[in-house]
């Protein structure tokens, strides 16, 4: 037993429970959800330190071993994005002090929010496809909570449309894993490996693969897939917004990076056909659609959608370029796009609105929150020095490197694009005078302290990141080894069992 | 056994997807019910349907006796069954909240969080913020 790699997932879930027994005892409540971030944190630092110096981490859940047990496996991958999650929950729990009001907060915000980590976590950690799904369920009953915590209108809406469409999601993927189980006989992700590759690939497999790739295609939000994520991710509390932006879409991108890089490690042309049309639309409409936009949380919605496709450029090419470009890019995006909600929040106390047709003037009333937008939309656009030109790229690079010049020039242009989006919010926002009859919003100096301090801090790691590229570079690149070598994640996730797989399917269909 | 099931599970898939066209959240919200129960009766067939062959192992022995049944799909489906149960309960009282709401379960007229006019954006930062002055506008 390695607690190190359960502890992410443990400490959420603990400190929701203390949360959900605190109810009302607000000031208790927002303590214990900081201190369980910053316990969250610290703990996967530390996995991703044992994961850095040794390799993987595996535990085998009550010591059944894999794969008739659930496993628990950290590869840098896992481990990094554990890290991600950790920061940008702590930033998120700061923020929340002062944007979730006492109403949200009754209703539960703070456990639900834990246990929206905890589902995160576990969904990076496990290494067993039907405890993927459960980990999936987890966090999305926290996010519906979440979603509709308010009640207004706008939220209740927004809430039914993510619902429908996250359910139909999750029974694709239940569906995918009866049709890869009835055809392999096993759920564990590396016995899944050796043998869907051991043998002849039956039509039931590629079918599974399907449902896999729309069922976590529709929570990564790729075209076609994504019109519930603009259509829902604009209406909750900015807190919860920007742990939305920042994590769950990103559940997804990982999860076709884990089950098309291991399970499906044999079938490069399926793989590679199937995604490289989805990431280059998902890049262009995700992009165009922001343009038309004049609400800030709609746009920086739809670029979300946009830089999915960046990321799942890497399915496209699969090359190790393209696979650590995936990855620099997962993990810049997360910081970047979660802390662009929170200035957008900043911006809706100033101005009352989201509007860019009623806000205006903050660079006179507010230059430090200038500075703040400027940092992580900069990096979003992927201007030099900042964490998104390095991941850009990358990307271009592996465009490059493997021939595909469309590819390459569609990267640009919509980073292009993104640049215009971002000078639109920056022009309407903050440069131009405040427009007529424009409502000043009241904000105490002790909430807009509370605010900016985790903006601050995203900003501060967005810059480290981009200033201090090689070290996170060097991560990602061993996260795409491992991830391009199933054999040896199979090997030490099974230990010794691996001969079981090719030689007898275990308790599969005759 | 299987083909007969898999006749089933289609027609159930087909009443779902008939369900889920509807504009109406509670029949939206019962097709997308009737698709989990088809998907668990896929689960429930990916072990191989067999007859009395209980999963069971005599007290002495290390491993069952000749062919027994898979218990895993079993497993997998009350799993499946639990969260759905959950998901369902859930879903319905927040399609109830928007109806009352809204005053009306037509998802076509909800349209609060997409405004197909520009001019009054959805924004829910707190409960009573804009959004009754929104719907009256």
């Amino acid at each position: 037993m390695n607690w190190l790699v359960v502890a992410p997932i443990l400490l959420p879930l603990l400190g929701a429970i203390l949360a959900a027994l605190l109810g009302r005892r607000r000031r208790l409540a927002r303590a214990v959800v900081v201190a369980t971030c910053l316990l969250m944190t610290a703990s996967a630092v530390a996995l991703l330190a044992e994961v850095w110096q040794g390799g993987m981490v595996v535990m085998a859940v009550g010591d059944w071993m894999a794969p008739f047990g659930i496993v628990l496996a950290a590869d840098h991958l896992s481990a990094v994005l554990t890290v991600i999650t950790g920061i940008t929950g702590l930033a998120v729990a700061i923020y929340a002090i002062a944007d979730v009001d006492r109403l949200r907060e009754a209703r539960g915000y703070h456990a639900l929010f834990l246990v929206l980590l905890t589902g995160v976590n576990g969904a990076f950690l496990t290494g067993d496809l039907f405890n993927l799904y459960v980990w999936f369920e987890v966090m999305l009953i926290a996010s519906f909570g979440m979603v509709a915590l308010g009640r207004t209108r706008a939220e209740l809406d927004g809430a039914v449309r993510y619902l429908m469409l996250n359910i139909v999601a999750t029974l694709m993927f239940l569906m995918a894993i009866a049709l890869l189980f009835g055809s392999t006989g096993t759920l564990n992700l590396a016995h899944l490996h050796l043998v869907v590759s051991s043998g002849e690939a039956e039509g039931a497999v590629f079918a599974a693969g399907l449902l896999l790739a729309v069922a976590f295609g529709m929570k990564a939000a790729v075209f076609p897939l994504f019109f519930w994520l603009p259509a829902s991710y604009h209406t909750p509390a900015f807190a919860v917004s920007a742990v939305f932006a920042g994590l769950l879409t990103k559940v997804g991108v990982y999860a076709l990076i884990r089950v098309f890089t291991l399970v499906f490690a044999g079938q490069e042309s399926f793989v590679q056909t199937l995604f490289w049309p989805v990431a280059a639309a998902t890049m262009v409409v995700g992009v165009l659609g922001a343009a038309s936009q004049t609400e800030i949380r709609r746009i920086l919605s739809f670029h979300i959608v946009s830089q999915i496709g960046y990321m799942l450029v890497g399915l496209a090419l699969l090359t190790p370029v393209a696979v650590t470009a995936a990855v620099f890019y997962l993990i810049h995006h997360i910081v970047v796009k979660a802390n662009l909600f929170l200035v957008a929040g900043v911006i809706h106390r100033y101005c009352r609105t989201n509007d860019l047709a009623r806000t205006g003037g903050l660079v006179g009333r507010a230059p430090w929150l200038a500075v703040l937008f400027l940092v992580p939309a900069l990096s979003l656009a992927g201007i030099p020095p900042l964490s998104g030109f390095w991941a850009k790229l990358l990307v271009v690079k592996a465009s490059l490197d493997a021939a595909d010049l469309a590819m390459a020039a569609i990267a640009l242009v919509v980073g292009l694009f993104t640049v215009f989006s971002m000078i639109k919010i920056w022009n309407e926002a903050f440069w131009k005078a405040p427009p007529e009859g424009a409502v000043e919003g009241t904000a105490s100096a002790r909430d807009i302290r509370i605010l900016c301090a985790p903006i601050s801090m995203l900003a501060v790691l967005t810059i480290c990141v981009g200033l201090g590229a090689g070290p996170a570079l060097d991560l990602a690149e061993r996260a795409s080894a491992e991830l391009l070598d199933p054999v040896g994640y199979a090997q030490t996730v099974l230990g010794g069992w691996e001969r079981l797989a090719v030689a007898d399917p275990v308790g599969g269909p005759q | 056994m299987e083909p007969y099931l898999a006749v089933a599970i289609g027609l159930v898939v087909a009443a779902a997807v008939y369900l889920m066209t509807d504009r109406h959240m509670v029949r939206m919200l019962f097709g997308v019910a009737l698709l989990g129960t088809a998907v668990n009766l896929v689960v429930f067939v990916s072990g191989d349907v067999l007859q009395g062959l209980p999963p069971l192992i005599a007290s002495d022995a290390a491993a069952p006796d000749g062919e027994v049944a898979n218990a895993l799909p079993q497993a997998l489906v009350l799993t499946a069954i639990v969260i759905g149960f959950g998901l369902f309960s859930f879903a319905l009282a927040l399609v109830f909240k928007t109806a009352q709401r809204f005053g009306t379960a037509d998802i076509d007229q909800l349209g609060a969080a997409e405004p197909m006019k520009t001019d009054g954006p959805a924004n829910g930062s707190r409960p009573t913020d804009g959004a009754e002055q929104e719907r009256a506008a």
